[in-house]
């Protein structure tokens, strides 16, 4: 049987179709103003059985589609232990919130915590970010990481950093040193949430923020151990969705 | 949309309630004294001993906190910020009917409030020491009692004596006792009144001012819970995740993590908070009255008691009788003392019961619900 995960988050709409543990096929696509005609569109074409939704659109997927919805929390824990068996700690940093989970030895949810109900942190922050220096998002981390210095910033709220920012680029610091500080601010505060649940290894990051290096690169120096990332980190949800749903009694 | 079927009972209260007001006007024209009260450590018994009213005032509805942040920080707890609003705007009956208000010092936020609320009716707030264990804290506490006595008689002409605050005491005993009962109910599995319902009946006695009414209500629906009036006994409710709320009061507006708990399939049975089970001690009848009354009103386990271990005695007794498979520790935005405490109680839960707490900070307003919503499922899909 043919079973598939969506995972509508706030940023992209991620679908995995599995058969026996195996995955078929994966698409993506932006979750847009209209995450229900973004997610049909996703799903046009695509052949399978049954369906099970996660992420902030999964109560909205639920009503459209008729299809039963697990919280990304469980979502993400089920499609890491199946990717990376004996995970034990893991960091999902999305478009717009960020989550820490640990796991117990049976690969199940044991604690988690979220960010805030703002965007400080996420995805979001990073992109408005480097929106603001004039990078590309997909440039951000690695150009960060050729900085010669390290400047620290204060502020986590995305409105308070834009204008400290600034009123940096005005002193005519170096605009990579500037990225780097803004990474750093990030990874501090994914340290603190990681600390509060477990920082239990093996340690694995995922969603789209876990595709940045410098990202990848600071937690390891923060949590002085390796940080494993998936191939696809965006994609785990929805695996996670799919293989959930060929776990449920019919 | 499922059509809910009327409880008689719970129609009986509205009605009860409806009438309440109107039993207070009366009181007032017959010239009795009605005073507002804010929290659970100042004793309405002295009140009640003067023969006056003792009525709770609203701060649980998010519809006043616009007015209030025009004069109170806007980051400061929806509680306070609620209860001043609704002063200032004269949109809770009993603060307009009350003739003057106790609080006390629970916190800083609070007592600060308090000196602006004095401008708009006369507001006499109790030191409230912050510790219960230390050789000075129970005399303080007794003498701020003996000042509120002799307010209380300034303010009703009544010279309160022995015989009138052990009547008195003996009438609130009758009332907490009636309330544990109600409580105690859903000790049974699965749980006869739903969270919700729990919340509303709370919430509307508390307002309620002829204690007589409302002990003999809530023995009515005691016998009426056994009796599966409030919800059909049916296969499911068995398997629901039972909850219980710890942390800041809730009441009637301020239900949303409730209300989240239950469209998420679970049941809400217990409230180890001010405004659910710690209002449910017995003053010592046999006692001077005064000692009596300060020793068990400065046990309340609050968060404000430094260190506050009567909570956690509580909530080790609570979560065993209830049978409760998970606590939601809810602290409001800004209220430090329970934010702080929540890390020792999520500590507490995972020692003694092999489980974590579900900490959540929020307000009144809605703007959060679907983040509190998938933290509430997801807790309960772990558990």
């Amino acid at each position: 049987m043919r079973h598939a995960g969506i995972d509508i988050g706030s940023r992209t709409i991620e679908l995995v179709v599995v058969n026996d543990g195996d995955i078929l096929s994966t698409r993506q696509t932006d979750t847009g103003f209209d995450p229900m005609a973004q997610a049909g569109e996703l799903l046009n074409g695509m052949d399978f059985d049954r369906i099970m939704a996660t992420g902030y659109g999964r109560n909205l997927f639920e009503i459209a589609f008729d299809a039963p919805t697990v919280t990304e929390i469980k979502a993400y824990g089920m499609g890491v232990s199946a990717l990376i068996p004996g995970a034990r700690t893991i960091l999902d940093i999305g478009g717009q919130d960020s989550k820490a989970i640990a796991l117990n030895d049976m690969g199940a949810v044991k604690k988690f915590e979220m960010n805030d109900r703002c965007a400080a942190g996420t995805g979001k922050f990073l992109e408005i970010m480097a929106k603001t220096l004039g990078f590309e998002l997909a440039e951000f981390g690695s150009e960060a990481l050729k900085a010669q210095d390290d400047l620290h910033i204060n502020s986590m709220c995305t409105v308070f950093a834009e204008s400290e920012v600034t009123s940096l680029v005005a002193k005519g610091e170096d605009r990579r040193a500037i990225a780097l500080g803004l990474h750093q601010s990030v990874v501090r505060r994914a340290v603190g949430m990681i600390k509060r649940v477990s920082s239990e290894g093996p340690i694995v990051f995922a969603g789209g923020v876990a595709k940045n290096p410098c990202m990848r690169r600071l937690l390891e120096e923060a949590l002085k151990q390796e940080v494993l990332i998936p191939e696809d980190p965006q994609m785990v949800g929805a695996l996670g969705a799919a293989l959930l749903s060929s776990r449920m009694k019919t | 949309m499922k059509v809910e079927k009327p409880i008689p009972v719970m129609n009986k209260l509205q009605l009860i309630s409806d009438e309440n007001l109107g039993d207070i006007e009366r009181a007032k024209g017959e010239g009795r004294k009605v005073i507002g009260f804010y929290c659970l450590y100042s004793p309405t018994e002295i009140a009640v001993a003067a023969d006056a009213i003792p009525v709770s005032l609203c701060g649980t509805k998010n519809d006043p906190i616009e007015t209030a942040e025009e004069t109170l920080p806007r980051n400061l707890c929806p509680l306070i910020k609620s209860s001043f609003g609704f002063a200032v705007l004269e949109t809770c009956p009993y603060f307009v009917f009350s003739d003057c208000i106790i609080g006390d010092t629970t916190c800083d936020g609070k007592k600060k409030m308090f000196e602006l609320l004095n401008r708009y009716k006369t507001t006499h707030v109790l030191q409230l020491p912050q510790n219960q264990d230390d050789a000075g804290a129970l005399p303080f506490w007794r003498e701020e009692l003996e000042r509120f006595k002799k307010l209380m008689e300034a303010e009703t002409g009544v010279t309160i004596d022995h015989h009138r605050l052990r009547k008195a005491i003996s009438l609130q005993n009758r009332e907490r006792a009636a309330r544990k009962a109600l409580m105690d109910v859903n000790r049974e599995k699965p749980a006869p009144i739903t969270g919700s319902q729990m919340l509303e009946v709370l919430s509307k006695v508390a307002f309620l001012a002829d204690k007589e009414k409302s002990i003999a209500l809530m023995e009515e629906m005691v016998c009426e819970a056994k009796e599966h009036a409030f919800r059909p006994r049916d296969s499911k409710s068995n398997s629901r995740k039972r909850i219980l709320l710890t942390g800041v009061p809730v009441g009637i507006g301020s239900d949303k993590v409730v209300r989240i708990v239950e469209e998420a399939g679970a049941d809400v049975v217990a409230f180890e908070n001010c405004s659910g089970y710690k209002k449910t001690f017995q003053v010592d009848e046999d006692a001077d009255p005064l000692d009596a009354l300060a020793s068990q009103y400065l046990q309340t386990p609050c968060s404000v008691m430094s260190p506050n271990g009567g909570r956690f005695d509580l909530l080790e007794e609570m979560v065993r009788g209830f049978g409760v498979e998970g606590v939601i520790d809810l602290t409001w935005q800004a209220c430090h003392t329970y934010n702080v405490e929540a890390f020792q109680v999520n500590e507490f839960m995972e020692e003694e019961f092999g489980f974590p707490t579900l900490h959540l900070e929020t307000d009144y307003a809605q703007s959060d619900t679907e983040q509190l919503r998938v933290r509430i499922e997801a807790y309960l899909e772990m558990l």
